[in-house]
């Protein structure tokens, strides 16, 4: 590749770099607390669905082997 | 050489500039905004059933999205032994065995309706299979990437996402087998991607270390973010879309909140010095389960940082992880070539 063309090259990657840094530079932020206080929020509001969290009964497990029932 | 040097000056003004808003924003860590949350149970999880039948290493393996049919629970795993395998979870019996025309696969997926599967790896392809055949049928090979396929996920039966080691991640038209729009930005393999619940977005992981979060319809890059010091391997939406979790060879785990545009608490511990392969989140987002090469998945406490838990039972790295929609349960696959469900 000639240098010509290498340095052009080079100089459109730094445009592009440059694009995307503005691009990534000119978003709104929200406060580190109020993220915090959502996901603290989402957890807390799905904890009861989440069985791995919540623990599962041995009666509701699905993949617990069942013991062959004698009818009395 | 002048115009060189004024793109320099200016990347390096406006990466000050985005340091300078994200310290703005930073008012505060998870870790003490959740002081006062009750800390998540001690986690103790047995296995429930052993998944035996690949007869080498396994890399990926993937929940289907409606699980649970037909008292059935399906998942599909891939193994370098040059098979697909569906399991039914509950039984243990394997539904269906798919031979790969190359056995060094990397990643494998289930599509949302459960009509078809896609494997990809060093073949630098992405096959996808039909299911719903009398016999297993290859549907289309998407063959464009120059570099090894690290992960595939369907949006749909005629969309897939795809990460390469060629450094892009790709949206593909199956009917068509053409790329509809290619993602450039990652400066290192891509190594993982996950989709947002919304299914707009997605966020891909890199051997650049580097966290990326893409519009999937205008093929630009919204976000980068950094900290991670070594190949992001895995990565996870939280289940709100509004941050994500990404595991790396750097030994942690991170979440990055979205909305601040930064990373909000690490998962690491001194005495642990394996990479992290692989991780999935509960459904409430509490716990996150990661797979080291260590052997183990750990599993952290989301809003605290702390470890609740570990699944010791493999005899060799955790390669994957999985939970399902349900929540029932975690699956974890392993290069000892079994996988395991517990609860």
């Amino acid at each position: 590749m000639s240098s010509k063309l290498q340095s052009s090259n080079n100089i459109a990657q730094a445009r592009r770099t440059v694009q995307q840094l503005k691009l990534e530079a000119n978003i709104e932020r929200i406060k580190v607390s109020k993220a915090s206080a959502d996901l603290m929020n989402y957890c807390g509001e799905h904890a009861k669905y989440d069985p791995l969290l919540m623990g599962i009964p041995a009666s509701e497990n699905p993949f617990k082997d069942k013991k062959p029932c004698t009818i009395l | 050489m002048g115009e060189m040097d004024q793109m320099k000056k200016e990347a390096e003004g406006l990466k000050s500039q985005i340091e300078a808003a994200r310290k703005a924003a930073a008012d505060t860590t998870l870790a003490d905004a959740a002081s006062g949350v009750a800390p998540a149970p001690r986690v103790q999880l047995k296995t429930r059933k052993t998944l035996k039948g690949h007869l080498a290493k396994i890399y990926a393996m993937h929940w289907a999205t409606d699980c649970r049919l037909d008292h059935a629970m399906l998942m599909v795993s891939a193994s370098q032994d040059g098979k697909l395998i569906i399991w039914d979870a509950f039984s243990g019996n394997k539904i269906n065995a798919v031979p790969l025309k190359s056995s060094w696969v990397m990643t494998c997926a289930y599509a949302p309706s459960g009509n078809l599967v896609a494997s990809g790896g060093l073949d630098n392809m992405c096959t996808v299979y039909n299911l719903k055949t009398p016999v297993v049928k290859t549907v289309k090979e998407l063959d464009a990437h120059t570099g090894y396929l690290s992960c595939a996920r369907f949006l749909s039966d005629t969309e897939i996402l795809t990460a390469s080691g060629d450094t892009t991640c790709a949206l593909w038209d199956i009917e068509t087998g053409k790329q509809k729009t290619v993602f450039l930005n990652h400066v290192g393999d891509c190594m993982c991607l996950a989709l947002s619940p919304d299914m707009n977005m997605f966020i891909s992981g890199a051997c650049d270390s580097l966290a990326k979060l893409w519009d999937i319809r205008d093929g630009t890059c919204k976000q980068t973010f950094q900290g991670h010091t070594s190949d992001i391997n895995a990565i996870s939406f939280f289940p709100s879309g509004n941050a994500v979790v990404t595991g790396s060879d750097d030994c942690t785990c991170k979440m990055y909140d979205l909305r601040s545009d930064q990373e909000v608490i690490s998962y690491q511990d001194a005495q642990l010095n394996s990479g992290v392969t692989s991780l999935a989140l509960s459904v409430s987002g509490r716990l996150i389960f990661a797979g080291y090469d260590d052997f183990n998945c750990n599993i952290w406490d989301s809003l605290k940082g702390e470890k609740v838990g570990v699944l010791s039972g493999h005899d060799n790295r955790v390669s994957c992880t999985g939970v399902p929609q349900d929540g029932m349960c975690v699956c974890t696959g392993s290069w000892d070539s079994f996988l395991k469900i517990w609860n």
